[in-house]
């Protein structure tokens, strides 16, 4: 509800009788703006003076400095924390119900933010720990809460995971599962894998790491094989596009690749209206995950969000591991090569044929990208990947924020950006917030912003055009259906970055006899 | 089988689910209501079962996202590690008026992101750094709020000195709220902790703090809206009655709220409550300490307007009531004309509820207004109290549900068929899969107002469109047969 600096042409509506006033109607009638201006009088609002001459202070280079200085002070992270991204993995496995071990709010959290951004249902429970639970430790809360969501909920297996709370007061996640089941909660052989996710470390890709390893460590005990199974695993992070699984699944499929995706939740987050609830819509089937430790190599997208699973799968299991990053034209290319290397096929002409179209898009439309200055912040390999397709098409990363980074990821994009003519104005401001990114906006403006919805508050206050990639995504229906991986991905990529320039191009020229000569009908 | 018959049995069919631990815990929680009763038979405001999905959420939730999160020119700090601010971080759509990030705050998360570290040493230190920062950063706040998460109150964190100390160096403000998110049962210990520091640390200085209007004087029609947390505006055009009936609203706690109108209240000649479950202990306190009384009233639906207009015009002289008249009759017409639209295609249709605060009671008269009956209803975090009020609103045979299941609630869904299902942002694409339209009852599903009357033209609007929606007729697909 803070002014709006002309980003709406609604102008306002006066109050009619027997005419349905919405919010954003209403309250801009003369009835309601009289009354904001009349109430103002008991909230002893500093002059609105005042207000206007700290709000370009804010824009200026002084309070840049001093907002960089910041030790303590948070505001608007762009992180989360770790139960979320445990519950996220969690759900991609067959008849999986998340449970978070703790405080009962925190499920309330979780489920909210991942139902706010897919528009479904999530399933997932809490141990509900109070007073009583914080001094005496909450071994009864998981023993009655295994065994009721067991009996109710019917699952094959539950995926643990903590809140900070149990973590805090320190509960023996091991030794507590395994009481629970020798008082009969659950089956002995009922697999519940867990995870310590302390909120106060990392952030939702490590809760996504360390629950991932979790459940591959639990699943797979005592299933070694002496030859492989002829399978590739592969994970894609904490990727909220679900259209990137399928995708992944289809060029699999092309290059006949007998696969294993480790957290296939692309149901779990987009499973068809049949008029029937279905609790359970994870799709990597539990036997297939257990055998994932027989496979010939383990594939990961992202990185920095499972180093630990990386690293476990090579020194236990003894597989072999590879990076890829799938995003913007060469890094599809360089996947689909090693796709072609393992299974010695060439890569399938229908693959070779959307890399033509992908790269024909980018010619077309270059010239409206070229040289546009972009700020752009998420997860770190979520990021990487969108700096890679941006320095393809020759637009030019300004500001990168990254507020849950680390320096190994720094240095391996720095190298990139390094490589690169177009990388050499970039500063990639590491465990910053959004309101250092507000700073860096005003105080060296670029063309394109590129975020979740919370950059929304950014393009209103510097009027940086928002794409919005990323998550959380809420205030815009169905991103996370799209594929922004391989070349398919590229066009929607391609496509979201393209027309946002173009609409607010269309947004700029838009006032008749003043602007409007250069309101185009092609563009 | 009666009715009340037949939905008792229900009851016992639902509970056969659960372990016998659970399910004797969980029968107490759940009744059908039986004309006369004075209350519904349900025990409320107890422990959540573990396992169970319950809908509630934290302390935190309550303090935070309900009760100060409105005050739209203090800082609002989720003290602890990130995520409790990350969740909550503008998810209650309380609509404010405001230069955001430099007069107001509400859509901004502030937090200490505690990391491993701070957890060891204890992060009184890096909160008093925190609060300077603050003042650097923000001058115009008008002073900060404290919102523990759990671990401060483990590891023995004395956020109440560090409060103390920088209110002193500031100036300003510095409210310490110990609502750890693993202190009582639900949101609701939250809202009177939340309370309690209104009435701690801020009403005892509230001479000292306040900013009177230019050339105020007291008037015998100063009223405070309490516990009107604006959700898609609804504090404004309850405002709007209020102001139109001849009353002067002189604070609104906590929607589009200030701290200056939080200091204005003491000043008022009555509290109206809005939101009494998140509230009550406020208005108690000041009822006690300054003797000024409180009355609960509901501006859902029209017949619900007018009865609350005619209530709050009795507690004032005959202008007030005569105005209050007027504003009755003048919305009538608008109202007949409305309810004429929309009646014909709601008549009859039947609604399950299931929300926080007062909503479960509260807008079961609106849904009538339209023609629909309410055959369920339950809150999140009620207590004993709400129940009692909820008598008044029920008919014979209503279900009633406290703290209810996902299992209960999707499987009294799949018996009773209701056409609307009214509850929150996680129930509602359970049951949009089933076919059953819904409506979010905590946001108003991003629409609203629905207070007043062109709150009720919104709802009626609303519910129309949720129910008779072409899409819910295209989930069936032909071949399915």
């Amino acid at each position: 509800m803070t002014e709006n600096n002309g980003n709406n042409v609604n102008t306002p509506v006066a109050a009619e009788p027997g005419v349905i006033q919405d919010h954003f109607d209403l309250f801009q009638t003369d009835t309601y703006q009289d009354l904001f201006e009349y109430k103002r009088q008991f909230e002893g609002a500093h002059s609105k003076e005042e207000v206007a001459r700290i709000a370009e202070w804010t824009k200026t280079w002084d309070y840049r400095e001093k907002n960089f200085e910041r030790k303590a002070l948070t505001v608007n992270p762009a992180k989360a924390c770790q139960p979320l991204g445990s519950l996220f993995v969690a759900a991609g496995f067959e008849g999986t119900l998340p449970y978070s071990h703790g405080s009962q709010g925190c499920v309330a959290y979780f489920r909210t933010h991942l139902t706010r951004n897919f528009k479904e249902p999530f399933q997932a429970v809490s141990s509900s720990m109070t007073e009583d639970a914080a001094v005496f430790g909450g071994l009864n809360n998981m023993v009655d809460g295994l065994a009721n969501s067991y009996t109710l909920y019917k699952p094959k297996m539950i995926a643990l995971c903590t809140t900070c709370m149990a973590e805090v007061i320190g509960d023996d996640l091991g030794a507590f599962i395994q009481t629970s089941k020798d008082r009969g909660s659950i089956p002995q052989d009922f697999p519940v894998p867990y995870a310590h996710t302390p909120s106060f470390v990392g952030s939702h890709i490590t809760g996504y790491d360390n629950m991932l390893k979790g459940i591959l460590d639990c699943l797979t005990k005592d299933k070694k094989q002496e030859t492989t199974n002829g399978k590739y695993n592969f994970n894609l992070g904490f990727d909220p596009y679900i259209g990137n699984i399928r995708e992944l699944k289809r060029i699999l499929q092309l290059f006949e690749i007998d696969y294993t995706v480790l957290s296939d939740n692309a149901d779990a987050f987009d499973s068809p209206n049949t008029g029937e609830f279905k609790m359970y819509n994870g799709l990597t089937n539990l036997e297939d995950a257990a055998d994932s430790i027989n496979a010939e190599g383990t594939f990961f997208f992202q990185k920095y969000t499972t180093p630990k699973t990386q690293n476990y799968i090579e020194k236990e299991w003894g597989q072999e591991t590879f990076n890829f990053r799938p995003f913007g034209i060469r890094g599809t290319d360089e996947f689909l090569t090693k796709l072609s290397e393992i299974t010695g096929k060439p890569v399938p002409q229908e693959l070779v044929e959307e890399r033509g179209r992908a790269v024909d898009a980018m010619t077309d439309s270059q010239a409206w990208i070229h040289g546009k200055r972009v700020a752009l912040y998420g997860d770190p390999d979520h990021v990487f990947g969108l700096v890679n397709f941006l320095l393809e098409l020759g637009a030019e990363p300004v500001h990168i924020v990254v507020t849950n980074s680390n320096p190994e990821f720094e240095q391996e994009l720095k190298a990139v950006l390094d490589a690169s003519p177009y990388g050499k104005d970039a500063t990639i401001w590491g465990k910053k917030d959004l309101w250092h990114m507000r700073s860096l906006l005003f105080t060296e403006p670029v063309d394109l912003l590129i975020g979740n919805s919370y950059g929304k508050y950014l393009w209103r206050d510097t009027h940086t055009p928002l794409v919005r990639i990323g998550y959380p995504i809420f205030d815009r229906h169905h991103m996370h259906r799209y594929e922004t991986l391989g070349y398919k991905g590229v066009l929607n990529l391609h496509n979201w970055i393209v027309n946002t320039i173009l609409d607010e191009l269309d947004r700029q020229t838009i006032i008749p006899a003043k602007t409007d000569i250069s309101f185009d009908l092609i563009r | 089988m009666t009715t009340v018959e037949e939905n008792k049995k229900l009851i016992q069919e639902v509970l056969e689910a659960y372990p016998e631990k659970a399910a004797k815990k969980r029968s107490k929680h759940l009744d059908v209501y039986e004309e006369g009763n004075s209350d519904c038979g349900v025990k409320s405001n107890k422990k959540s079962v573990p396992g169970v999905m319950t809908t509630r959420g934290c302390a935190y939730a309550g303090a935070k996202g309900v009760v100060w999160g409105p005050v739209k020119d203090m800082v609002h700090l989720s003290h602890g590690p990130v995520g409790c601010g990350y969740y909550s971080w503008s998810g209650r759509r309380n609509y404010y008026v405001g230069t955001t990030g430099v007069d107001t705050f509400g859509t901004m998360q502030f937090t200490s992101d505690f990391q491993e570290r701070d957890i060891v040493f204890g992060g009184d230190k890096k909160l008093a750094k925190l609060i300077d920062e603050l003042e650097v950063l923000f001058p115009l706040s008008k002073g900060t709020t404290i919102e523990s998460e759990c671990p401060i109150g483990l590891i023995g964190d004395d956020i109440e000195a560090v409060a103390r100390k920088k209110a002193k160096e500031t100036g300003k403000p510095v409210v310490p709220v110990r609502c750890e998110g693993f202190r009582g049962v639900s949101q609701s210990l939250g809202h009177h902790i939340a309370n309690d520091t209104v009435r701690d640390w801020v009403l005892p200085k509230a001479d000292e703090y306040r900013q009177l209007p230019e050339g105020f004087e007291s008037s015998p029609y100063d009223v405070n809206i309490i516990g009107d947390y604006n959700i898609g505006g609804d504090a404004w055009p309850s405002r709007r009655l209020l102001e139109a009936i001849g009353l002067r609203v002189i604070c609104q706690f906590s929607g589009d709220g200030s701290f200056n109108e939080t200091v204005m209240t003491p000043l008022a000649k009555l509290n109206l409550i809005h939101c009494y479950r998140s509230m009550n202990y406020i208005c108690r306190h000041m009822e006690e300490k300054y003797g000024i009384p409180w009355l609960e009233y509901n501006f859902f639906g029209p017949t619900q307007i007018a009865k609350s207009l005619r209530k709050i015009a009795a507690q004032f002289d005959e202008t007030i009531q005569e105005k209050a008249e007027q504003v009755i009759a003048e919305h009538q017409v608008e109202m007949d004309a409305l309810i004429e639209k929309y009646r014909p295609r709601l008549e009859g249709k039947k609604v399950m509820m299931m929300v926080g605060g007062l909503r479960p009671r509260h807008v079961i008269p609106a849904f009538e207004d339209l023609g629909m009956n309410v055959i369920g209803t339950g809150y999140e975090f009620g207590h004993g109290d709400d129940y009692k009020r909820t008598a008044d609103y029920v008919k014979e045979g209503t279900v009633i549900y406290d703290d209810v299941s996902g299992h209960e609630f999707e499987e009294f869904a799949k018996q009773l068929n209701p056409d609307l299902i009214a509850a929150g942002i996680k129930e509602k694409y359970v049951f949009q899969k089933m076919a059953l339209p819904f409506r979010q009852m905590h946001s108003w599903d991003y629409s609203g107002p629905y207070h007043g009357y062109e709150g009720f033209a919104v709802f009626a609007r609303d519910m129309d469109l949720a129910i008779n929606s072409p899409t819910w007729n295209l989930v069936e697909n032909p071949w399915a047969k």
